[in-house]
């Protein structure tokens, strides 16, 4: 017993080393069961954003307004569904299948973002997303590619490549609506203020209300705070919205020079732990579709899998 | 059996691109309906990548039918502003994508047909069309792979999954006798070195159609004759819905950029 404890903080001493040294962690290498486990929620919740966040901006595929911007919609979608699929490997190389990861977000017990439980109303909310929630995103993975697990930190430096492209498309598609016709104008202002708080509630609760941020900086898992990244990306976002002549619905938004940062409102916490609980707009439409597509899966995969063993079994009779 | 149709000079050209583009649009409209949807999230990739490339295919054919008619119409003013009744595309295309065995079977019968008409295309004396078949082909040549993999899996998995992919298969069926009515601008547009001869296509198309559904341990149905036709303009009740989906942008706000 004693000796096994004392391996045991041996052991954390090292890997603890290998971290503050900004060495990689690798599946195979020993790791704290706490790290393991904090590394499956956080990587898990990732992947289940990825896919889940296929769905408000697929409700507009069918809809868009040119071939063009449909193509380039559908480019976006699939992407989001790749980013799925990387991120689930990189959770499954802990120790976990996917049809754990699959039931954790089925059952409730693994969230994803909240902020794919607000509704896409209008071809403006496919702009917005782009331009405000893939932005916000960026801010926080480009951050990521330094995480300490290195599957996770290899997986992120992919998906940053592909997500400037989204966020291209979003402010694009805010630009030629920014300078369209009135209707179109009042579009886009109306995306930016049903997005804004929500892309701000996306970093998460302030530093000193977030349970899992101790550790997770301790273990370089996030290497950035919620506040820091918060801020990074009001100051990036207050520019792009003045050049789209377009108005943040926060009227405590200021430059303040001291700190060389924009000081802007409070997020309505109640809100953001309301739609975190389940309260909001679509969290129940949103877990609905995806729990309809895999339980529509099941009949294709058990198909999949009798076929493989009945190729098998003929392999076998071939070989005999 | 041929249907009449009569054409003003060069209108057969015109008629026989838009065809195409309209078939590689109705179809990617309605294979992007699973983006999101799909049994398992591989599939939401490949569904919308195979999406993404008959849009894409669409985008050329119909930017190219434009010009055709001396620029008339662009590739957005002939997918959003044209009714149910100018759409060409073959019936198959626009059916609800019902399920996955449904879209596998709908996918093979037509992946298919693309495969073996547009490495015929290959060879058009319309250099626009052949140049565009030649990239088509590729993005078949693996859509095929994939749809006739999965019928074969489908057809030779469980019980359950035969039932499903030969209820999709009987349901279809009838629905292919359409994609070898040869009319007048099938004829015109054969001769004049710009399309393909539709008899020999046909023997391709059931040869390989055969082989995989022999793989697949499913059962040929019998071909029935359908006195309806998308080429003609003739659609399902369907149809209105799609394009009303699909148009609603441009119909609430006409004229505007996007
Ligand atoms: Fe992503
Ligand atoms: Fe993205």
């Amino acid at each position: 017993m004693e000796i096994s404890s004392l391996e045991e903080s041996r052991r954390e001493a090292i890997f603890q080393a290998r971290v503050d040294a900004e060495e990689k962690i690798e599946p195979k290498d020993w790791m704290p069961e706490a790290y393991r486990k904090n590394l499956i929620r956080q990587i898990s919740q990732h992947g289940h954003s990825e896919v889940v966040g296929q769905l408000p901006e697929g409700n507009w595929i069918t809809r868009a307004p040119t071939l063009r911007r449909k193509a380039v919609l559908l480019a976006k979608v699939q992407d989001e569904a790749g980013h799925g699929l990387y991120l689930y490997s990189a959770t499954e190389t802990l120790g976990i299948a996917r049809e754990e990861l699959m039931e954790q977000l089925l059952t409730g017990k693994a969230k994803y973002a909240s902020i794919f439980n607000y509704p896409t109303l209008s071809w403006a909310d496919v702009g917005a997303i782009g331009w405000l929630v893939d932005g916000a995103a960026i801010v926080n993975q480009i951050s990521l590619c330094r995480t300490s697990y290195g599957p996770y930190a290899r997986a992120m430096v992919r998906i940053c490549k592909e997500e400037s492209f989204h966020m291209r498309q979003g402010y694009e598609i805010m630009t030629v609506l920014a300078r369209g016709s009135q209707e179109q104008k009042a579009m886009a202002q109306d995306a930016l203020n049903r997005w804004w708080w929500p892309t701000l509630m996306m970093f998460g609760p302030h530093d000193a209300d977030s349970a899992h941020s101790g550790s997770s900086m301790k273990w370089k898992i996030k290497r950035q705070s919620n506040d820091e990244l918060r801020q990074k990306f009001v100051d990036q976002s207050v520019a792009q919205a003045q050049h789209l002549n377009l108005k943040i619905p926060d009227e405590k938004l200021k430059w303040n020079d001291e700190r060389g940062h924009y000081d802007f409102g409070e997020i309505d916490w109640d809100e953001f732990t309301a739609v975190l609980g389940g309260a909001g707009p679509c969290n129940h439409e949103r877990l609905e579709a995806r729990r309809i597509a895999h339980e529509q899966g099941d009949w294709v995969r058990d198909a999949m899998f009798a076929h493989a063993e009945k190729q098998r079994q003929r392999d076998v009779r071939k070989t005999a | 059996m041929k249907n009449s149709v009569t054409c003003a000079p060069q209108s057969w050209h015109f008629e026989y691109v838009l065809r195409l583009g309209d078939n590689a649009l109705i179809l990617g409209q309605r294979i992007s309906e699973w983006c999101g949807h799909s049994p398992f999230v591989e599939e939401d990739v490949a569904m919308a990548n195979t999406a993404l490339d008959h849009i894409g295919r669409a985008r050329m054919l119909l930017t190219h039918a434009g010009n055709l008619q001396g620029n008339k119409q662009t590739e957005d003013d002939l997918a959003y502003s044209r009714n149910e009744r100018e759409f060409k595309n073959f019936l198959l295309c626009e059916l609800p994508i019902g399920d996955f065995a449904y879209t596998i079977v709908r996918q093979v019968l037509l992946d298919t047909y693309h495969f073996h008409l547009y490495a015929a295309l290959q060879k058009s004396s319309d250099d626009t069309l052949a140049a565009i078949a030649a990239k088509v082909v590729k993005e078949s040549t693996y859509h095929l792979r994939h749809s006739s993999e999965w019928l074969i899996r489908l057809g030779d998995g469980t019980e359950e999954s035969q039932r499903r992919a030969q209820l999709a298969l009987d349901n279809q069926w009838r629905f292919t006798s359409e994609f070898f009515l040869a009319d007048e601008v099938d004829d015109v547009a054969h001769q004049a070195g710009v399309g393909v001869d539709v008899s020999l296509l046909e023997k391709l198309w059931r040869d390989n159609v055969n082989d995989i559904l022999s793989a697949a341990c499913l059962l040929r149905p019998e071909d029935a004759p359908l006195r309806a036709s998308g080429r003609m303009g003739l659609h399902t009740e369907h149809m209105g819905f799609l394009l009303a989906e699909m148009q609603s942008v441009q119909r609430a706000y006409p004229g505007l950029d996007w």
